[in-house]
């Protein structure tokens, strides 16, 4: 009986995969297009929720590269925001200091257009700065596994720190200043909507399950024929790529960076959005994100009792998962993600 | 003993963790499409020598020649890679996947797109994803798993979970099939079924079978030639009915003075 019927059950299944191949690339249009209405508007809104949406989007991009190491494939990293202060102190080298000094002529304002179309690729060499980063410290030491992995990021989060906080050329412990206020709503927005739909276009393929095979077994994996280091520093490697650019975003967001504002308690922020938001569901961490973003601006008044209510707060969340619910309403009312998962029968 | 090179040797293994010998001095042959019992009493190193074929483990001494490839050194994907797969005595599915999922990861070794295609999700991209799709789902429907395709792997009986375990091996397209006692927790149906899927695999695949057994109903019944191992020793080797009647093999499993040799 059942061999009769394979092909009716391959086109449902089929059917399950089609809308899942096609519309993320949907997705990533109609973000882009809302990043682009959201700046020419961007006269009209409060410069205060201006601000705050930027830093959403900067932890949007923050919380889904994490997740992709630490949901995706299972591996401890405690150093994200040391690959943060990689990008940002490499984009701030790169339009405070290169740029000017390559091109002199150029006018170099928050809003110029100079700056403006330069700033593309001064993202996209920050992230690639951190990137490198990411696989000098995730080559060699994604060979171990859990608690060694945890210790050597974080030892390699502290190293970093230490560097920059001992190096006069960027400011030292006093940090850089001074600079261009070039991220706004199109850049901040625009990113985090790529940096989402390059993470649910990863994961939702063959190659992506990959990085899944990895967390559930790595013998597993291995004994299919997947090479799982391989897997692992690639995971590493494009969080640490993101995090760059989000470093470069958030240094030209507030115009000033130093060393202790991408210490340990930073990656420790990011983590907690990654597991508020579910391990391995990408939308969910970016509501995680939004959310932890706007707890930490809802708190500003209460002064020395913020971290007491933060606490509690997060305690909350962790029991009743908000953000896991807004992530599965969201995948109920966008076309993408459904019938994605295993969770469904 | 045949005159075709076989398709896998293994010449004098040992494999030794500090002062304990796994395995000594093993050797055996497997030919093209053929199916081979190994068996032998609980610590015998019947796993061990898997995890030493599947490069889990590096043999201390001597060299396992795989279609004349040395594989000295070769990490497990890497074998997997050149026609080797197995399956796992404890099983050891990927339990965040569903079953057609679990599947298709056996592809991911043989890939065309890479990160960027993938992230692009460009014309070669769709197609390949939808043709790895209809090969996996050809192989669930020929292992009457199509039913269960989007169910958890978690949620299918114990025997799904074994036979699942062994499409997902067989969907890397292995020469060499290794199976580590796939009828474990079965009962006698589903040890039937087995069988049958055991005589399927290599007539459809032809794919030879390392097939590591207790039941001996099992390996006596399918079984072309066995290999007896105790103590990481090769003690016997023949067909099944020599090995029935060999008295090395009843002492190993009966407990005889045999088991009192210095190794």
């Amino acid at each position: 009986m059942p061999s009769a019927v394979p092909f009716l059950h391959n086109s449902t299944v089929l059917g399950t995969a089609t809308p899942l191949l096609k519309n993320p690339r949907l997705g990533l249009a109609v973000a882009l297009a809302g990043a682009v209405l959201l700046q020419s508007c961007g006269g009209w809104i409060d410069p205060y929720v201006t601000q705050v949406i930027l830093f959403a989007s900067i932890n949007v991009i923050l919380a889904v590269s994490l997740n992709l190491v630490m949901g995706e494939t299972g591996q401890f990293s405690l150093c994200h925001a040391a690959f943060m202060a990689v990008g940002a102190y490499a984009s701030a080298l790169l339009t405070g200091r290169l740029l000017p000094a390559s091109f002199p002529h150029l006018v170099l304002t928050g809003t110029s257009p100079a700056s403006q179309a330069l700033f593309l690729p001064v993202l996209v060499i920050s992230g690639l700065v951190a990137a490198l980063a990411g696989f000098v410290v995730g080559a060699p030491s994604l060979r171990l596994r859990g608690d060694y992995l945890a210790m050597v990021t974080l030892g390699f989060g502290e190293i970093i720190r230490v560097i920059l906080q001992n190096t006069n050329a960027v400011g030292g412990a006093r940090g850089m200043e001074g600079i261009l206020p070039v991220t706004n709503l199109f850049w901040a927005v625009g990113t985090a909507a790529v940096a989402l739909y390059t993470m649910i276009a990863l994961v939702r393929s063959t190659y992506g399950r990959g990085f899944h095979a990895v967390r559930d077994d790595e013998i597993a994996a291995a004994a299919m024929g997947i090479n799982t280091t391989k897997f692992k520093v690639t995971a590493f490697v494009i969080g640490a790529f993101f995090a760059g650019v989000a470093g470069a975003l958030y240094a030209h967001a507030v115009e000033y960076i130093s060393p202790e504002g991408f210490n340990f308690l930073r990656s420790f922020e990011i983590i907690v959005m990654v597991i508020l938001g579910g391990l391995g569901r990408p939308v969910g961490v970016a509501v995680a994100a939004i959310l932890i973003t706007l707890l930490n601006e809802w708190l500003r008044d209460l002064s020395q009792f913020r971290m007491v209510v933060y606490a509690l707060i997060i305690i909350l969340f962790m029991i009743y998962r908000p953000s896991e619910k807004v992530a599965t309403l969201l995948h109920r009312l966008m076309p993408f993600g459904r019938n994605d998962e295993s969770r469904t029968p | 003993m045949s005159a075709a090179a076989p398709l896998l040797m293994v010449q004098n293994c040992s494999l030794r963790f500090g002062g304990i010998a796994a395995l000594t001095d093993v050797s055996l042959q497997i030919r093209e499409g053929e199916l081979v019992g190994l068996i032998g009493p609980n610590g015998a190193g019947k796993t061990s020598l898997f995890n030493v074929l599947t490069g889990v483990y590096r043999p201390t001494e001597g060299r396992i020649l795989f279609e004349g490839t040395s594989l000295d050194g070769l990490p497990p994907h890497r074998i997997n890679n050149l026609g080797m797969a197995r399956t796992f005595q404890n099983i050891r599915l990927f339990s965040s996947l569903d079953v057609r999922m679990n599947v298709r990861t056996s592809f991911i070794a043989r890939l065309r797109n890479g990160l960027v295609n993938t992230v692009r999700r460009g014309r070669s991209f769709r197609g390949d994803e939808q043709k790895i799709s209809e090969e996996g789902n050809r192989l669930l429907a020929y292992f009457k798993l199509e039913e269960a395709a989007t169910h958890s792997s978690r949620s299918l009986s114990y025997g799904d979970q074994r036979r699942l375990e062994i499409v997902r091996a067989l969907a890397t397209k292995p020469r060499l099939l290794l199976l580590d006692e796939p009828a474990a927790g079965m009962n006698p149906t589903e040890k039937e079924e087995l069988k049958r899927l055991i005589g399927q695999i290599r007539h459809e695949f032809g794919t030879a079978i390392l097939l590591v057994e207790h039941d001996m109903k099992v390996v006596m019944g399918i079984c072309e030639r066995l290999v007896v191992l105790d103590q990481g020793r090769v003690i016997s080797e023949g067909a099944p009915h020599e090995i029935r009647a060999d008295p090395k093999v009843i002492a190993a499993y009966l407990g005889n003075s045999g088991g009192e040799e210095t190794p």
